[in-house]
């Protein structure tokens, strides 16, 4: 079973992807989204099993329909969908990262602490 | 005698209006307020008039038949069993013709006191909206329509002591009235709850919310396990509500409202609500045989009558007097219903109107002295009889039926509840009766001092000049005073019309009247009411002295429960802050581990609990090319975790994302390869053109521990999602969907890649889905670098740049 050896490989790509965004600084958080992005769609991928090199579309021999073995089709246009929503995403935070560094001067989310300062004055115990 | 036969099944729903035409009313005030101004009162008080009418017509069919009630109800929530129900018996209709005829006088009152105040309109508003409450507490028979009502109370409460809302002393009054009251309405909840679900056990259906129906149930009540919990629920309920110890130090700060609230809420009705849960609940929770009931009653009611009658005689404040003097009259009727004696329960049905029209005038004669005056301290006040000869009447006669002297409502109480002590003939009822003597002379002391101590001496330097106040203001506490003189000497008809039906309603058997106005000098009570007059007056004598070695005794002890309350709302509010503090600490790593530590639960405890734990049977055949591939992952991977510089990282990520294009090329996918090979060809660029912009700190700045605690999540998480794949992979593949795309994507759709057409075709609002995400994706990105100003204006970075400018000044 070919899956076995990608299951393995994804787990890879999973615990990347966690300890990348366990760092505290902006832009290796990032990098392990990306990674984490590709994870997902390689479990998708594997989970639909894997069919070496035989791509869904029907050809002139085969005729009407798919002639087996084929690829399945189905989480490969999930995973299609997935990867380009993944990208926007990606772009998306990618500018956050960026223009909060630029308003903030940081990008150690220790120090981004604007909403939630490490000091709040306690809240008045007054009527 | 049983309740089994309503007097009348009302088939008519005006009792039903009764307690909704206040609110109706409330809806009005403030229009009515904007037209008719200063005679706003005068003109709503005709809603609480028609009310009392319309309540006086049910006087005389009750007289004649103590003991019975009339009955009337509208489905609410029939689902639950819970219905609008309405019952009229003697003691509903002795509190609404209370609340309805008091509420008439403070209705004109207000009209009066609150002339000229901005918020007149919202006053009277929610004075009605309070007595719709009331006489819906009253009024209930279904234990959730008496559970709302009660609420009810508690908010407009809450809006009547907090009315003036910008000193700091009212909303505090306000909030704590709210809270202790509101606190032991829920418990009150808890305790009906629990009658309801032991009726339906009972009698093996869905229950009965109904006080009627669990009423004829009450011995078994009694004696079944429910008792005591449905009994202390039912205790903390009424007990918060009226003001007993430990419960009572929220009455007197309420005194912060408006006196006609004071007059309304805080002495005649409100806080009597507690009083008559229990006056209610005596033939279901009490009788002569619960020892518990009497016991608990006569112990709190007892503390609270010494206590609030002690505290009386310290304070110099008319009002604080008044409400010091209102806890412990609340006391000594919470003492008497506990008794469960038929004449206790007449003296406490007696007090009971007393006290709310005697108390409830004294109150508005405070009213009409800060009106007149300017000061409500007893100190400051002398020979005010001239200026204000009116007011001197009204307090007169409230301070004669207060003090207990014959020919008045209040005597007839002291005759009867003496006479039911006196009845008991044991040790116990002297002990009680001492008690309550005790505590009756206190009060005698006080109210002489109310009543005569403003009246007479010389006159006083006041704020204002003392003149009288308007009809509106003093004719009710004349007319109070009045009707305790009349109550006191017409005994025959008080006896008959009002003692009688509340008394049986109470006893829940016929209870006859034996009002005299003349006292019987062969029996102890008389004895008893003379030595109470006897105390009193010498307590009124030496007042001056009491109240200095009291201030200092209390001072001394340095603490009350004001201040407990105090320590435990701030307490509640910290306790809330460090809680929030904890969980929501602002640290991202920190819940970026509870994230992944409940994803790696959420997919390996379950198959650890199954015990599916996968194993690898054999090592799969690859082919080297695919070998290639996977150790290029690998690499890129390895690249992207080490990288030291931001080109490396860059550089890494793209060798991952080109592995997971050529694996999905390898596999049959070259659609997914072609995109996957444009998205990291463009992330590789954006990333490039972002990070040479911005200097970012390229190093990871874990140290061990913590590399060791995110790796170890980390593989952790990997090891979990590996595991989960390989137990999906053991099962069987549904593959009927991929099948049909299969089969049917030449014929039907015409297309010869089969997941073109899915994404198209067959999904096609999916993928207007993902355009959508995309589109949405770049406008916020295009937001996001057109909102810009000049420099950091916020955080850590705004305080940088200001150094770097203060420096730059310093050096130029």
């Amino acid at each position: 079973m070919i899956e076995t050896a990608y299951a393995l490989l994804i787990g890879v790509f999973f615990a990347t992807a966690v300890y990348l965004i366990l760092s505290k600084a902006v832009i290796r958080m990032l990098l392990g989204v990306a990674v984490l992005g590709n994870a997902v769609n390689l479990l998708i991928f594997t989970a639909g099993r894997l069919t070496r090199e035989a791509p869904p579309i029907v050809t002139a021999e085969s005729g009407e329909r798919l002639v087996a073995p084929y690829a399945n089709p189905l989480p490969q246009a999930l995973i299609l969908t997935a990867i380009v929503i993944g990208f926007a995403m990606f772009t998306f935070l990618l500018v956050l990262g960026y223009r909060a560094y630029q308003e903030l001067d940081a990008d150690n989310t220790d120090t981004m602490r604007l909403t939630e300062p490490e000091k709040a004055p306690p809240p008045p115990t007054t009527y | 005698m049983r309740f089994e036969v309503p007097l009348s099944q009302s088939l008519d729903y005006s009792v039903a209006l009764l307690p909704v035409a206040p609110f109706l009313a409330a809806l009005l005030a403030p229009f009515v307020h904007r037209i008719f101004g200063a005679l706003s009162g005068w003109v709503l008080a005709v809603v609480p008039a028609a009310i009392f009418v319309v309540l006086l017509g049910y006087v005389a069919p009750l007289a004649e038949h103590p003991g019975e009630a009339i009955t009337s109800g509208l489905p609410w929530i029939p689902d639950h069993g819970i219905a609008l129900s309405f019952l009229i018996d003697g003691l509903s209709l002795t509190f609404a013709l209370l609340i309805s005829g008091i509420g008439t006088i403070i209705v004109v009152y207000s009209g009066a006191y609150l002339k000229g105040h901005r918020h007149q309109g919202r006053f009277l508003s929610f004075i009605l909206m309070f007595m719709g409450s009331m006489l819906g507490v009253v009024l209930a028979d279904d234990m959730m329509v008496l559970f709302v009502f009660w609420e009810l109370t508690t908010i407009t409460s809450f809006l009547l002591i907090g009315f003036d809302h910008t000193r700091e002393a009212s909303r505090r009054a306000a909030i704590q009235a709210l809270v202790v009251t509101g606190g032991g309405g829920l418990v009150l909840l808890a305790g009906f709850a629990t009658l309801h679900l032991w009726s339906a056990g009972l009698a093996g259906d869905s229950g009965t919310w109904l006080l009627s129906e669990i009423r004829q149930h009450d011995e078994v009540l009694r004696a079944g396990a429910v008792y005591t919990p449905v009994l202390l629920m039912v205790l903390v309920g009424a007990f918060t509500k009226s003001a007993q110890f430990p419960f009572s130090f929220w009455l007197p700060n309420a005194m912060e409202a408006p006196t006609p609230v004071s007059a309304f809420l805080h002495s005649a009705t409100m806080v009597k609500a507690g009083v008559y849960l229990l006056m209610r609940m005596n033939p279901m929770l009490g009788g002569e045989d619960a020892l518990l009931w009497q016991v608990l009653l006569t112990v709190f009611g007892g503390i609270t009558l010494i206590w609030g009658a002690t505290l009386a005689l310290r304070q110099t404040d008319l009002k604080q007097m008044l409400a010091q003097t209102t806890v412990a009259s609340l006391g000594l009727l919470v003492l008497l219903t506990g008794q469960g004696t038929e004449a206790a329960i007449a003296g406490a049905c007696l007090y009971l109107v007393a006290h709310a029209a005697y108390k409830g005038g004294l109150f508005l004669v405070a009213g009409l002295i800060d009106h007149g005056t300017g000061t409500r301290e007893i100190t400051d006040l002398g020979g005010l009889r001239k200026a204000m000869p009116l007011t001197f009447v009204a307090a007169v006669l409230g301070g004669l039926s207060m003090a207990g002297l014959p020919l008045t409502l209040g005597f007839l109480a002291k005759e009867e509840m003496y006479l039911a002590f006196a009845q008991m003939g044991d040790v116990w009822g002297y002990v009680v009766m001492t008690v309550v003597f005790a505590g009756n002379a206190m009060m005698m002391a006080v109210g002489i001092a109310i009543a005569v101590m403003p009246f007479f001496g010389g006159t006083t330097d006041t704020p204002k000049n003392a003149h009288e106040g308007p009809l509106a203001m003093y004719a009710g506490p004349i007319l109070l005073g009045f009707l305790a003189l009349v109550g006191g000497t017409l005994t025959g008809w008080t006896g008959e019309n009002i003692l009688a039906p509340a008394a049986s309603a109470i006893a829940s058997h016929e209870v006859h009247p034996h009002l005299k106005p003349i006292p019987d000098f062969l029996q102890l009570p008389i004895y008893v009411s003379v030595a109470t007059w006897a105390l009193g007056y010498v307590l009124f004598r030496r007042l001056k002295d009491i109240r200095l070695a009291l201030k200092a005794l209390l001072e001394a002890t340095g603490w009350s429960f004001d201040r407990i309350f105090d320590a435990l709302m701030s307490g509640l509010v910290l306790g809330a802050h460090g809680l929030t503090r904890f969980l929501h600490h602002g640290r991202l790593e920190l819940y970026l581990i509870v994230v992944f530590i409940a994803f790696a639960a959420a997919i390996g405890a379950p198959i650890l609990a199954a015990g599916a734990w996968p194993e690898i049977v054999a090592w799969p055949d690859l082919t080297s090319y695919e070998y290639a591939t996977i150790a290029i992952a690998l690499i890129g991977l390895l690249a992207v975790l080490v990288a030291r510089t931001r080109l490396v990282a860059i550089v890494s990520l793209g060798i991952q994302g080109f592995a997971v294009a050529l694996i999905f090329m390898l596999f049959g996918a070259p659609d997914l390869s072609f995109t996957q090979f444009m998205v990291e060809i463009l992330s590789v660029v954006i990333l490039t053109l972002v990070m040479t912009r911005l200097y970012l700190d390229r190093h990871d700045r874990r140290v061990l521990p913590e590399v060791f605690r995110d790796g170890g999540l980390a593989l952790i998480c990997g090891v979990a999602v590996s595991a989960l794949l390989l137990v999906v992979l053991q099962t069987p593949l549904d593959m009927r969907l991929s099948e049909l795309f299969a089969a049917t994507s030449v014929p039907i759709a015409h297309g010869h890649n089969v997941v073109n057409v899915i994404l198209v075709d067959y999904r096609g609002l999916d993928t207007l889905g993902e355009i959508s995400v995309v589109m949405t994706a770049g406008i916020a990105i295009f937001a996001l670098i057109r909102m810009r100003g000049g420099g950091p204006k916020l955080g850590i970075g705004a305080k940088k740049h200001e150094a770097a400018d203060t420096a730059e000044r310093a050096g130029a």
